[in-house]
């Protein structure tokens, strides 16, 4: 295959994964990895590098629209970002160490976990609970705008919360993705954060904690130019047609369906990981 | 008080919002001029991304890239336009230390300066 077959194969691949992605709020980074060690064999240091490029890219470009609305908290998500920054560092660390099969072993561990989460009904979270003093403290209670007025909510439990979030960024920074499903899980239901706030706050964090082991990536050559940049145009291509679309009726099986996918790409991950493929 | 601080935040939020939305659109035009002239010279090379090699140094310092790029080589010019998009989020953290700031924040200014310490840290830290 020559460079410019490669490309244009690549570059419609991850406009697929974008818009299935955008399309499922599951995100696009899950399968990328997969579809370029599995189907393109690109190395997994690579694809992880070029993963995390176009993660920045959705992130931040959906976040530019989110943070108009007034639904994302900046004081948790900045809190929060200390954590999500230093286990990125540690993951990018840990990536550059760990032997290439290690790593397809534990992404297709979170793939298969990830879709199992994501199946899983939500547990509401409770209105009107009490402050708590350390939230209080870092001044994370806030309000969002919901029907006619607005509705004001209490954090709680921010220990839990920052420890999630610390393994949310060390995956992020070891295994290229956003993390978005774990750090939403973090935000609302171990800190019972209401469910709007925690997914815009969370898409805004995750641009952030991609760049803190982008930097390492970068650093160490694991980010290639000519692998890059069709999966980074094609992913950021592929989610803003998906925020044009966004046919709600449809995305209940196609969340169905991508969840699947996931399952199946993640068993592909562990087998090739365990005999030792990649 | 409180209706100010919301006025602040709303304020902050939107210049935000433009930051990214613009370093997100500048960095891929970069990137796509980078593609192309990529492409025209290379187009027809082979592509193979089975094994391992790492970049080469001028590809992987910000000094590097920018020589690079500077005489519109495609593979740097696609770098830089990645640089630019990895600054992205890093000028957004830099950008809220000046609200934080105006708001008299001190706890939040603290917060903030040590993420942005560690952003530039990945960047341009030792090793």
């Amino acid at each position: 295959m020559n460079t410019l077959e490669f490309t244009a194969l690549v570059g419609l691949g991850s406009l697929i994964a974008g818009l299935l992605g955008s399309l499922t709020g599951l995100g696009g980074g899950v399968v990328l990895v997969p579809l370029l060690t599995l189907l393109f064999k690109v190395d997994i240091r690579y694809a992880v590098g070029a993963s995390l490029v176009s993660v920045i890219a959705t992130s931040s470009g959906a976040a530019a629209a989110y943070v108009k609305e007034g639904f994302s908290n900046i004081r948790i998500g900045m809190f929060l970002e200390i954590a999500t920054t230093l286990g990125a560092l540690l993951g990018a660390f840990l990536a550059i160490h760990l032997p290439a099969d290690t790593i397809a072993i534990i992404f297709g561990l979170v793939l298969v976990a990830s879709a199992w989460v994501s199946r899983k009904p939500r547990s509401l979270v409770e209105r009107n609970l009490p402050p708590d003093p350390l939230a209080t403290r870092l001044g994370m209670n806030g309000s969002f705008p919901d029907g006619d007025g607005t509705r004001s909510y209490n954090v709680q439990r921010v220990p839990a919360g920052f420890s999630l979030m610390f393994v949310a960024g060390g995956l992020s920074g070891l295994l290229g993705i956003g993390s978005g499903a774990l750090k939403v899980l973090a935000m609302d239901q171990a800190m019972k954060i209401p469910f709007k706030v925690s997914t815009t706050t969370s898409n805004f964090m995750i641009g952030v904690t991609a760049a803190a082991s982008a930097g390492v990536y970068l650093r160490r050559g694991y980010i290639d130019p000519g692998l890059a940049m069709p999966v980074m145009l094609g992913v950021l291509a592929g989610s803003l047609l998906g925020s044009r679309i966004l046919v709600k009726a449809e995305t209940r099986w196609l969340r169905i369906v991508f969840s699947v996918v996931i399952v199946v790409l993640g068993i592909e991950m562990l087998y090739q990981g365990l005999s030792g493929r990649l | 008080m409180a209706v100010e601080k919301a006025w602040t935040d709303r304020r902050i939020e939107n210049t935000v919002g433009n930051l990214l939305r613009a370093g997100v659109s500048i960095s891929a035009a970069v990137v796509l001029c980078g593609g192309i002239i990529y492409l025209v010279r290379h187009g027809l090379a082979p592509a193979d991304y089975r094994i391992f090699h790492g970049e080469p140094s001028d590809l992987r310092s910000i000094r590097g890239i920018v020589w690079g790029a500077v005489h519109r080589r495609g593979r740097a010019l696609i770098q830089l336009g990645l640089l630019l998009l990895i600054a992205t989020p890093v000028a957004r953290v830099a950008f809220s230390i000046v609200g934080f700031a105006e708001e008299r924040d001190r706890m939040y200014v603290a917060f903030t300066v040590f993420v942005l310490a560690i952003l530039v840290f990945s960047l341009v830290g030792s090793s």
